[in-house]
């Protein structure tokens, strides 16, 4: 091959490749959302830890189709990667995210070759993650867990569509990826709170934002580049699950439910964790959430920012 | 710490340093706040919960907050919308009880209140904490975060009541950010100022419901409200509040027969409409009277709204004079150093009765709470 003919070679090789990354753009892809029950892998509240890894690897599996879901965690985190797992530990012990799931997924990062010393579990306030039953340690000891009261915020403002807030410094210094593993609950103002509502603990001040049940807040929040374009992997924690009377833990309203929940797709998630409280919200004869005129419709506008998709007959339901 | 009487000056003082300042200000806002050596400083991150005052219980350990016209209902755990208030197991707690975040000494210009005992100073505080969220809060940054985001002091009323002696002044402001959202203790420190004969104001956004309105009113002497804009829009928008609850305020304060003045933030653009003006001049005329001091203010860009200019000082002459012209007796001009539109006239004889240059005072033409010249009663507390 002499020169021109390589320049010519390259050149129609470099257009095929351009074309085919816009056509893998614009190819529609329906979004996805599995999830896994198991009701031995809870009992009263009290998480079976042997159980608890398989029952992840399940869903993952279920989801991407993978035979050896480490793969979910290779592809998507390097060991260069400092992630940060976002937990919500506001209701104590029982109704935040369980600490044997997050064990889970720091076993699988650092099987995948992520420094234990990158890796930090996060939430607003070190007090609610003790209360949760995390074991505060600092950023410099491996596998932190701090809460935003320490780690700090950046001093400067951020004014990003209808949010004006100081940013955690966990999303934009430390964490270059992000775990977000939010819990399945009612909220007696914006209806639900799962991925999306879960960065509320990423700004100094979430007080300002629960207006008009979250609508449009928890969506332009999420479309930070700071905040969603960070998450690489969501894990909802429906192992309990609370169809009315939240965020704060209801016994009376909780059940466990052996469930974890997975999607690439923040806004298909949301909207299915939804229907699954909508479902138990009906089997204990309460109102639906647009009824009781708390309807979150911020995940529709989160589907109109383009954040993903929030038509439930569109969304690949797998459960297993 | 200088004497409170230190600012009155006579007319030569008053000359001399009034060039001085202005010179000064062409560089910048003069500054005379002096830190206080205060209380034991706590750390951040600890928040001490104390009663709060005003709520309703409801099921699941639900609260409505029935201090201010927001109405929050607060889940266990969670906080109003104010930031400092916390449901704890049903039960509603302010967790910035007698934990100042800031305190001075300032004149009590600054606040401003020009017809409250002009001359002195007035020791100021706030805790953090909010209940709107002004898009322009020059103060934003202890008004828009919770108390665990900044150091506090340890200051329970008492304290207050000492360092306020110590500095020798005679007013304690509750001041910068919003004294409605640390309610229990703007009332703690009334209680026990006004045993010492030492007097208590609040400076507010007005936005607070009648019943804890009308319960505080025995413990303070003065309330400056700022007013924000006349439109239910601006309040919606650039407020996240609603207007009708502050014109409300504002007719309780003067029917309950409280010293009582207001400000008006003039933002380019936002609130300098003339028909606006127009509309709340005539609306503060027919339902406060002729005597409350307005005060249209200058306003810097800050915190969300820094595309904006600052306020051409023609727009403030234009809005004291649509005011004036509605009937109101007393109209002032803010944050622009050196205008004479901050001096108080007698609106019988039209003399200079307060001459003010930046926090510099000269009773020009003032005899105990009279026009010297005419005799004509100027409205407000002199003494």
């Amino acid at each position: 091959m002499d020169r021109r003919q390589f320049f010519r070679t390259t050149a129609v090789a470099a257009g095929a490749l351009a074309l085919s990354r816009d056509l893998e753009a614009i190819t529609p892809v329906l979004p996805r959302v599995s999830m896994v029950k198991d009701p031995g892998v809870i009992s009263n509240g009290k998480v079976n830890a042997a159980l608890i890894g398989a029952h992840l690897d399940r869903l993952l599996a279920l989801q991407h189709d993978v035979v050896d879901p480490l793969e979910v965690f290779r592809q998507r985190f390097s060991p260069k990667d400092r992630v940060g797992i976002k937990v919500n530990c506001l209701s104590g012990r029982r109704m935040s995210t369980h600490v044997e799931l997050v064990d889970a997924l720091v076993q699988r990062l650092i099987k995948v070759g992520v420094p234990p010393q990158n890796i930090l579990i996060w939430d607003r306030l070190n007090t609610d993650l003790r209360q949760a039953g995390f074991k505060l340690q600092p950023l410099e000891k491996p596998v932190a867990c701090a809460g935003c009261d320490t780690l700090g915020y950046e001093k400067e403002l951020t004014l990003h569509r209808s949010i004006g807030s100081l940013l955690a410094l966990a999303v934009t210094r430390y964490c270059t990826a992000l775990i977000n593993v939010p819990v399945l609950k009612d909220h007696g103002i914006v209806g639900v709170t799962l991925g999306m509502k879960n960065f509320f603990g990423a700004i100094h001040n979430p007080n300002k934002y629960h207006l008009d049940h979250g609508d449009p807040y928890v969506a332009d929040l999420y479309s930070h580049p700071d905040i969603g374009s960070k998450v690489r992997l969501t894990i909802v924690d429906a192992l309990e699950a609370q169809c009315e009377g939240g965020p704060p833990f209801q016994p009376n309203w909780c059940q466990d439910l052996g469930g974890l929940l997975t999607s690439d797709d923040p806004v298909a998630c949301d909207r299915i964790g939804w229907a699954k409280i909508e479902e138990l919200r009906q089997k204990k004869g309460l109102p639906s959430l647009k009824e009781a005129e708390r309807e979150p419709t911020y995940i529709h506008t989160a589907a109109l920012l383009g954040l993903g998709s929030d038509d439930i007959k569109t969304i690949e339901v797998r459960e297993a | 710490m200088a004497s409170p009487e230190k600012r009155r000056v006579n007319r030569r003082q008053f000359l001399i340093s009034a060039g001085a300042t202005c010179a000064m200000a062409q560089l910048s806002l003069p500054s005379l706040i002096r830190n206080t050596q205060a209380a034991e400083m706590l750390p951040e991150a600890e928040i001490y919960p104390y009663p709060a005052l005003y709520y309703d219980k409801q099921p699941n350990k639900r609260i409505k907050c029935t201090l201010c016209p927001r109405g929050c209902q607060v889940d266990d755990q969670e906080r109003g919308y104010c930031g400092v208030r916390e449901n704890r197991g049903g039960e509603y707690f302010t967790l910035v009880y007698g934990r100042p975040c800031t305190m001075h000494v300032d004149p009590v210009e600054k606040k401003p209140l020009f017809h409250f005992l002009p001359g002195t100073d007035i020791f100021s505080l706030a805790t953090v904490g909010c209940n709107v969220n002004c898009k322009f809060c020059q103060n934003w940054q202890i008004s828009q975060i919770r108390p665990e985001q900044e150091k506090s002091y340890d200051a329970p009323p008492e304290k207050i009541i000492e360092l306020t002696q110590e500095n020798g002044v005679k007013a304690i402001a509750h001041t910068y950010t919003e004294p409605v959202v640390f309610y229990e203790y703007v009332k703690a420190i009334g209680l026990a100022a006004h045993k010492e004969k030492i007097k208590n104001v609040l400076i507010s956004n007005g936005y607070i419901q009648e019943k804890p309105l009308l319960e505080l009113l025995p413990h303070l002497d003065a309330v400056k409200i700022d007013l924000k804009a006349f439109t239910e829009k601006f309040y919606q928008e650039l407020v996240v509040a609603e207007l009708k609850p502050v014109l409300e305020t504002l007719k309780r304060l003067i029917k309950a027969g409280m010293w009582t003045e207001i400000v008006y933030l003039v933002i380019p653009t936002q609130n300098d409409n003339e028909v606006e003006l127009k509309e709340m001049s005539r609306w503060i005329f027919g339902e406060l009277g002729p005597d409350v001091p307005l005060h249209f203010t200058r306003f810097h860009p800050e915190y969300m709204l820094k595309t904006l200019p600052p306020t051409p000082v023609p727009t403030l002459d234009r809005a004291r004079e649509i005011a004036q012209q509605a009937g109101l007796h007393f109209v002032y001009i803010g944050n622009v150093p050196g205008n004479a539109a901050e001096h108080t006239f007698c609106p019988s004889c039209g003399k200079v009765v307060i001459r003010r240059q930046g926090f510099q005072v000269i009773f020009e033409n003032f005899n105990q709470g009279k026009c010297r010249s005419c005799g004509y009663r100027i409205p407000g507390i002199w003494a």
